[in-house]
Formats: C-alpha cells, structure tokens, sequence
C-alpha cells in the first residue's frame, strides 16, 4: 500500500548491499502492468502449464473416485477403528489448514508491519491460503460419515429441536474454519477489485472483458472510493492477524482440551501457529520459485521475497523446535505415568521412524538455512521446502496417532494403517489444490498490479510548496 | 446527483496528467479555486489526492466498529439462549451459562461481521457495483487502471463554467483536457 517517503526510499536504496533488491530498476507503471496482466490475457497456453494441470485434473480425478466410493460404503475403507477414530481425516485437516496460514501471515500482519516487499507475492500467497481452506474444509465433513448431514453443526432452528453444544471445541472450529474461509475469500477478493478494472481496460475479447467487467465491479479509482477502500484494507488486515492466529489456536483445541496423553498441554496453542506458518511459507516457496521462473517475474519476486521467506521459516522451525523440545521435557517433569509412556512409544515405540525423520526433516534439515549460499540458491530452497512440508505432515501423524493408539489402558491399545483409499483421497486434495493453482495463474493477475505500482518511487508525491 | 431539474449538457470537464504529484497539485489548485465536486483518478491509492479534493475522514471504520459489536453481542447472545434456555445439557457438571467456553465463537463472529460489514459497506459507500459511468464516455480515461492520473471537475459544481473552468484547467498544464458526455 501508499508508504511514508522514508520508507519507500530505504526499499529502493537497500540498506544492506549484500542482498537483493525488492523491485530491479527500470520499470514503470506501465510495463509492470502489462507484464503481470500479460501472463493471463495474452500469454499462449503452454505445454509445461498444460501438464502441471494435467496432473492436478488426474489426482482431482482420484479424488472424485475416493469421496464417491466413500459416500457408498462409508469410513470403513479407511484405516480408522477405535481406537483410532480421527486418523488421515483430522492429519490432513490441521496440514492443509496450517499451509493457508502463511498466505493470511503475508497478506495481513506484513501489511501491518508495512513490509513492502510482500507487495509481489500476497496474491497468490492468498489464493494458496482460499485453495488450502478448501482442501483442509473438506476432511471434517468427509470424515463425519455422513456428510450430508454437515449443516447441523450449524446453529439453526431444526425441526428436531436440538442445538449445538458450545462447550465442545469442535463446534467452536466449525466457527473459526468458516469464519477464516469466509474473510479469507473477501479479503482476496477486495484486493482483486482494482485490478480486474485493469484486466478489463486491457482484454481485447468482449466476453473476456464481459467478465472482469463484472468482476471489476465498475472500479474507476475514484480518489474518495481509495480513501474507503484503503481504510477497509488496512482494517481487514487488522482483523485477519488475530483471525489466523485464532484458528490455529481453535485447531489446537481440539486437541489440548481433552485429556488424551501428548494432547493436554498448554504449549500446543503457540506451537502449532508456528508450524502453521512454518509449513505454509514453505508451501509459499514451493509456489512461488517455479511461477517466477517459468512466467519470468525475476525482477519482481526477487531474491529477497525468498530470502526473506527462507528466514521466516528458519525462526518458525526453530520455535516448533523449541515445542518437541518442552514435549519431551514436560512428559518427564510431569511426573505422569501415561505422559511418560506416551514420550518413550514416540521414540522407541512402533512410529519411532515416523518420529525421527519429523526431527529430521523439521529441525536438523532447515538449519543449513543460516547459510547464505543455501538461502540464495532456489533449487535447495525448493528442496527444503518440500522436505519441511513432509516433516509437518509427520508432526501430525506423530501427534494423532502415537497419543490415540496407545493412550491409558493396554488392553485397549489398537494399531493404525491408512488404507488406500485414505491415500487416494489425501493426493487427490493436493490433486485439488495444485489444479485449482494452475488454473488461478492463467485467469487472474497473479501479482498485485496496484500495489506493485506504489512501490515504484515515482508513486511517491513529491512536496514542493511555493 | 446528476439529474437535477436543470440537468448540465455534460458530466463535467476532465483533465489528464502523467504523476501523481501533477494530480494532487492540480487537485489542490482546483480546491483553492473554489471547486468542491470534482474528484481525482488514479491507478493507485494516493493519500495526498483524496486531502487535496476535500475528502478527510471515510466512514468505513465505523462500519467495521459497528459490524463487530453487532457480531460478538449476537455471537455470544446466540450461546447463551442455546445452551442456557433453549437446550441446557449437563456436560460434565459444568454450568449452563459456561461462559468462557463461549468466548471462542463470539470472537469469530465478532470478525466474520466486522469483515463482511466492512466490506459491504466499503462498496456501498462507494456506490458500487456501478454498471455505468459517464467517465468512461471518455477514451483515454481508460489509463485510469494503467498509468494516467485524472482530475475531473463535475458540472453539477455550483462555480462550474465551461469557459471558464475550461480556462482554469489550461493553467494546470494537464496532458489533455476532455469534456465528459453524459
């Protein structure tokens, strides 16, 4: 957004030689807007976009399979049986929900910060986080058994006359998922009105015009309309930075409000944030390091978007470190029997594997990102990622199904093995997610045109007074 | 607003600049005069435009004040009424009115109607969606979403002459002035 003139100058001068600048010299209002409004509008379809959605649409596919065979048999063709009950369902829920994070942490609390850099990758950071509510939306409901009864974890006046129980934190979940997919989409969509009127002065095709016409709304960047405009931008970041913040903490609860062993605990609030954003920078480097490559956006999602990135998630890997770490030092402080146990069946016991490579992947991997020859080659940046969002996936196995498959009594001790089918549906959200990203960066500016427009330092108004 | 009784030939006089800094000082100039309906175009939010037309104080954020307090009071309303007259349940002993446990979805609604209040408002105020405006009559206007900067002074001004204002315009030294058809 509009910055103070001091600001804007310590972007474009670059406080620290050694590293790379937000925005390369040399562009203007214009060519960045033709070079970001080209990619959708006049781009050709190329065969590299046509195979990544290609095997979006495939796993879509395999999803589609998955979700109407389970509508017809049920949640037995998953790996779930007491006492297991919450399994791939509620792991994939918490891995896709934390992914969105990372978009509502650029988009909002970097706006509060006024970290301008972020100008160049909150469009299609939210746009992760729509698609990753999405895919994280549909596990509970799936999960439900029957979820065409989904509705009635609303609150509304049904024939039966029951009425949901506002002390479970599963109903409070209903509320903060619902509240998050909802101010996420407006949020993402109030950000697209100035720039689907500019899609819609440079389409040539009338329907194709038709359309962000529309979408635009009638957008004519009316000083007073900014003046509103930017009073409600600033204002829904404020509310979405303890929105996010809240929704992790929600998810939390479902866990540490029971007494299962490894769930009743008072650090997982700060700590599951944190791998939220942790896991969803790293899924915001795995988006945004092929996009800049192939569409060539190198002189706007510069080098230091993915350094910056790659520090964010270095600090979040380091405090979801500091929660194993007070785990495994609580279970033995509290002088609690079940916890111990539940500490020395993560290391030894029948997951131990699963919990060693979490470590691995979570805590040792990333720390080759203190150095800056890591942090400035994509390809390894691109590698860690992917092994972060691996290593988060784990961290919630870890989480569900070490504490529920061996809780208190022995005698009711069970063992867990997804299914293929829990597989199928799990590859078919990324299937969802991945497709749903191909087609969002050919039919919308994947940049934010406006605000990569006030970075330049001829936005700035320059006081002379005579 | 535009169709008074004698309803101006045109929508108003628009002239065209290439930086911003042009627009706030015409913008600022064309106050100075006396001119009070006039508006400024941008491709970008500008501060400075929206001081320099007249235009202080936005009431979104009362909205979005507004949109909230409606969202936590009802939020927390609706808990209540549920869980202590409509449907009590004994869940572990704990009390009807457990109102701690309600703090959770009265925040949420607290935010998901600030937002959408917020948002809602912000178009209505803005008077959007507009399907049609006469500034578009004009085609270079289209540069509006691109690089150009606009300040259009509305016919409807009291002080608004067409020689006149025409003449003032000139002196701002814009790119090119433009009369908007209706």
């Amino acid at each position: 957004m509009n910055q103070g003139p001091e600001e804007k100058t310590a972007l474009l001068e670059n406080p620290w030689p050694d590293e790379p600048p937000v925005l390369t010299p040399g562009q203007s209002y214009g060519s960045m807007t033709d070079q970001i409004a080209d990619a959708v509008l006049t781009r050709p379809i190329g065969l590299g976009w046509l195979a990544g959605l290609a095997i979006g649409m495939g796993l879509l596919g395999i999803l589609m399979a998955a979700i109407t065979y389970l509508f017809l048999v049920g949640v037995g063709i998953w790996g779930i049986n007491i006492p297991i009950g919450w399994g791939f369902a509620i792991i994939n829920f918490v891995w896709w929900i934390g992914i969105g994070h990372a978009g509502t942490l650029i988009s909002a609390i970097l706006l509060l910060l006024k970290q301008s850099w972020r100008n160049s990758i909150n469009r299609f950071a939210e746009a992760m986080t729509l698609f990753a509510v999405a895919c994280a939306g549909m596990f509970p409901l799936l999960h439900m058994g029957r979820p065409w009864l989904g509705y009635w974890m609303f609150p509304y006046p049904s024939s039966m006359g029951v009425w949901p129980q506002f002390r479970s934190p599963l109903v409070w979940d209903v509320f903060a998922v619902s509240t998050y997919a909802t101010i996420s989409a407006v949020f993402w969509y109030v950000g697209l009105v100035p720039d689907f009127a500019t899609m819609r002065e440079k389409a040539s095709n009338v329907y194709t015009k038709s359309v962000y016409g529309l979408l635009a709304m009638g957008w004519r960047g009316s000083a007073r309309h900014w003046k509103r405009y930017e009073a409600l931008y600033i204002l829904l970041a404020g509310i979405a930075t303890p929105l996010v913040l809240s929704v992790h903490t929600v998810v939390s609860f479902d866990f540490a409000i029971s007494i299962v062993p490894g769930w009743h605990t008072t650090i997982f609030p700060p700590y599951f944030v944190a791998g939220a954003i942790y896991s969803g920078f790293a899924m915001v480097l795995v988006l945004a390091i092929p996009i800049r490559h192939y569409y060539g956006l190198q002189n706007m999602i510069t080098m230091r978007h993915l350094q910056n990135s790659a520090k964010i998630m270095l600090a979040t890997g380091l405090i979801v470190g500091y929660g194993y770490f007070f785990e495994a030092f609580m279970a033995f402080y509290s002088g609690s029997t079940y916890e111990r146990f539940m500490m020395e069946n993560r290391w030894l016991g029948p997951y131990a594997v699963f919990y060693w490579s979490l470590i691995f992947f979570n805590l040792v991997v990333p720390q080759v990102l203190w150095l800056p020859k890591i942090r400035a080659n994509t390809k390894w940046l691109f590698l860690i990622s992917l092994v972060i969002l691996v290593g988060m996936w784990l961290e919630r196995f870890i989480i569900i199904i070490t504490s529920l498959t061996r809780d208190f009594l022995p005698s009711s001790w069970g063992h867990y093995v997804a299914t293929r089918w829990d597989y199928a549906v799990f590859f078919g959200t990324i299937g969802l997610f991945s497709a749903a990203i191909f087609i969002f960066i050919r039919i919308m500016p994947a940049i934010s045109i406006f605000e990569m427009r006030t970075l330049l330092p001829e936005a700035e108004v320059k006081a002379h007074e005579s | 607003m535009s169709h008074k009784a004698l309803s101006p030939a045109i929508y108003g006089l628009m002239a065209e600049f290439d930086s911003s800094t042009e627009l706030v000082e015409a913008a600022r100039a064309a106050y100075a005069a006396g001119y009070r309906m006039m508006d400024a175009y941008s491709p970008f939010p500008i501060d400075e435009a929206s001081e320099a037309i007249g235009f202080h104080k936005s009431r979104v954020p009362l909205v979005v004040l507004l949109g909230g307090l409606l969202g936590g009071l009802s939020g927390f309303a609706l808990q209540y009424w549920i869980n202590v007259i409509a449907y009590p349940l004994n869940i572990g002993g704990k009390p009807y009115d457990s109102w701690p446990a309600f703090i959770v979805p009265s925040f949420e609604m607290t935010i998901l109607f600030a937002g959408l209040a917020g948002v809602f408002g912000m178009f209505a105020l803005n008077g959007l969606p507009m399907p049609y405006h006469p500034l578009f009559n004009v085609d270079r206007f289209s540069r509006v979403t691109r690089d150009k900067f606009f300040l259009c002074v509305e016919a409807a001004d009291p002080k608004f002459d067409l020689v006149d204002t025409q003449r003032f315009m000139e002196s701002l030294k814009p790119v090119s002035i433009a009369e908007v058809p209706h």
